[in-house]
């Protein structure tokens, strides 16, 4: 068959044993990684959950029946996603209502949703018809990033799909419910992915951020209600609608206390990177040794990244701590996108920094003063260091940014997320930055920072 | 002769004129399209050039100057002229770990450019971009529309190879 493409997605996901009971996210997905197309989807009991919510369920007990079931935002920061659908306005004149998914997926170490979109494009469709209809919206957006070229062709493919066999547009499966759904792909910057800055992107504008409150549920896009879930999120409604509560509070693993399953990987120097679809509160140490095979030969772990690039590292005897937001939060830091990086003994902790920060002053909206200047004073900073050229005060300083520009301090989670790696790189290996200070530099004055 | 001044009235073609009213009916506010417009005429032209933020602004009905803001904010528009083919190259911790750097020199051996730059025969332009989500392949690049994962120095020279 012509058009048969290898996706880049093609993963350990593709690989594992999977069953409908243990893995609503990936038992659908196909060995050879092609797309899942409607008529295999529906074969697959695909659309069944879409069915049974728009005619047998009244729209506040799906709203209900997703707030019971636990699930949390998958798209790092892990607000309950009922709580968020609970805040859309009771007022029904309000009747001009959106629902947006944020595929905007930039993360650095985050390639959950890319594998989602392009295999499963009706999954997210599914979700997002069932939560367009508990949410009472008329109209959805995919944010999808411009880079991911195949799962805009095969959501848009999808859509045309579900279009056709009258699971989207009007009167959807005779229940007097209309919904329309399209992909709008964006331009580059990462900042696109924080919600507000999403909802300014999506009408036009340059995607600085906007003051909250008022929230999207409030005023969103183009002023009216806006719901803004991510991929992963709203991929989990389906099996959560179709099979249940209890069901879905029964993957997780005791130990847990979030519900259901999370896309899961590791990658860097390790023997195996991928992805997986696992309970919540399994360890850490389960991933990283069982699925991904541990270190490379002749590679030692250094430390790893739990989730994403603005979650905090951890060592190797952190490896314990389990995958869940609690289990990750008791050893200092977030569970984030759950996307794991090891960095091997070969790796310079000051230079991976550089790195980092380089990419976060980058993508810097340049909107609220801390992020835009302080973010680009680090890099400096660290590229002295990285070249033994720093000085005396250079540690100093870079944790004065670590406190200036964390959380509460400026206009939104962009820099807090940038420094809280550079926080914890300091904490764990502070020789490596102390000795990227010039042997002939002068003592360490005065400090210039007061503390906030 | 500075190609970055153009003296050329900016006229938008029939058919980027159609696409842009075509985006601009999914949306409630014609506004939206506006960066779907610019990602229009850079698809004909390979790059946005002076003049089409007051064309784009005239059919969108809002002042050029926020088309421009637009147009000067997002990172995949380009404001200038670029090769007839764009290297991203991820430039993510992951990438990094999997030694990204080594890659983008030996870009820089090859092509002689470096990042943000365009080989002097017009052939190439080199970009840095966020995180391709390619991860358990880094590192990761894109040439034009098509995904690499597992790129390494020595492969660069073949890679090229397919984009003239």
């Amino acid at each position: 068959m012509s058009g048969m493409k290898t996706l880049t997605s093609i993963g350990p996901a593709n690989r594992i044993t999977r069953s409908e009971e243990t893995h609503p996210l990936t038992w659908r997905l196909r060995d050879d990684a092609q797309p899942v197309w409607l008529a295999e989807y529906q074969q697959k009991s695909g659309y069944a959950a879409a069915r049974k919510a728009l005619s047998e369920m009244a729209q506040a007990d799906i709203v209900q029946t997703v707030k019971d079931s636990g699930l949390k935002g998958r798209g790092g920061a892990g607000f309950p996603t009922g709580v968020k659908w609970g805040l859309m306005p009771a007022d029904e004149s309000m009747n001009i209502r959106y629902l947006l998914c944020n595929a905007d997926e930039m993360e650095p170490n985050t390639w959950k949703d890319r594998m989602l979109m392009e295999q499963l494009p009706h999954l997210l469709v599914e979700g997002m018809l069932i939560s367009a209809r508990a949410l009472k919206a008329y109209r959805g957006y995919i944010f999808l990033r411009g880079e991911y070229v195949d799962a805009a062709t095969n959501l848009n493919r999808a859509i045309e799909e579900a279009k056709a066999a009258g699971l989207l547009g009007k009167n959807i499966l005779g229940s007097g419910f209309d919904f329309e759904l399209f992909v709008h792909t964006g331009a580059g910057r990462y900042i696109c992915g924080e919600e507000t800055a999403l909802i300014n992107s999506l009408e036009g504008r340059r995607a600085n951020p906007r003051a909250k409150p008022p929230f999207p549920a409030a005023v969103g896009v183009w002023g009216k209600p806006t719901c803004v879930n991510n991929v992963e999120t709203l991929c989990n409604v389906p099996a959560i609608v179709g099979n249940g509560v209890d069901w879905y509070k029964s993957l997780a693993r005791p130990e847990s206390e979030d519900h259901g399953t999370k896309l899961m990987g590791f990658s860097g120097k390790v023997k195996n990177p991928g992805l997986w679809e696992l309970p919540f509160g399994v360890s850490a140490r389960e991933l990283f040794e069982d699925y991904a095979g541990g270190m490379r030969d002749g590679y030692t772990l250094k430390c790893w990244q739990p989730g994403g690039a603005g979650t905090g590292f951890l060592l190797p005897e952190h490896l314990d701590a389990l995958m869940y937001a609690g289990g990750i939060g008791k050893v200092g830091t977030r569970m984030g996108t759950g996307l794991a990086l090891a960095v091997d003994d070969s790796i310079s902790m000051v230079s991976l920094l550089r790195n980092m920060e380089e990419f976060f002053a980058r993508e810097s909206c340049g909107w609220c003063t801390p992020c835009r200047d302080g973010l680009p004073w680090s890099v400096k900073i660290l590229r002295a260091l990285e070249r033994k050229q720093g000085t005396q005060q250079d540690i100093d300083t870079l944790l004065g940014l670590v406190n200036f520009l964390g959380p509460g301090k400026t206009f939104c989670a962009h820099a807090p997320g940038a420094v809280e790696p550079l926080g914890s790189a300091i904490k764990y290996f502070r020789s490596e930055f102390e000795a990227g200070i010039a042997s002939s530099a002068a003592p360490a004055t005065t400090g210039q920072f007061v503390p906030a | 002769m500075n190609t970055l001044i153009q003296t050329d009235r900016f006229i938008l073609s029939e058919a980027e004129h159609a696409a842009i009213e075509h985006e601009m009916h999914h949306y409630e506010d014609p506004r939206a399209a506006s960066i779907e417009a610019l990602k229009i005429v850079q698809k004909a032209r390979g790059w946005v050039p002076d003049g089409a933020a007051d064309a784009i602004g005239e059919i969108l009905g809002i002042p050029a100057s926020d088309v421009e803001g637009v147009a000067t904010f997002y990172s995949q528009i380009f404001r200038q002229p670029v090769g007839r083919h764009i290297i991203r190259v991820c430039d993510s911790m992951t990438c990094y770990v999997g030694g990204h750097e080594s890659v983008v020199a030996e870009m820089h051996k090859q092509l002689g450019i470096g990042l943000g730059e365009t080989t002097s025969d017009s052939r190439f332009t080199l970009l840095p971009v966020c995180c391709l989500g390619n991860c358990d392949k880094a590192p990761a690049l894109m040439i034009d529309d098509d995904t690499f994962g597992d790129v390494q120095p020595d492969g660069v020279a073949q890679l090229l190879e397919a984009y003239q």
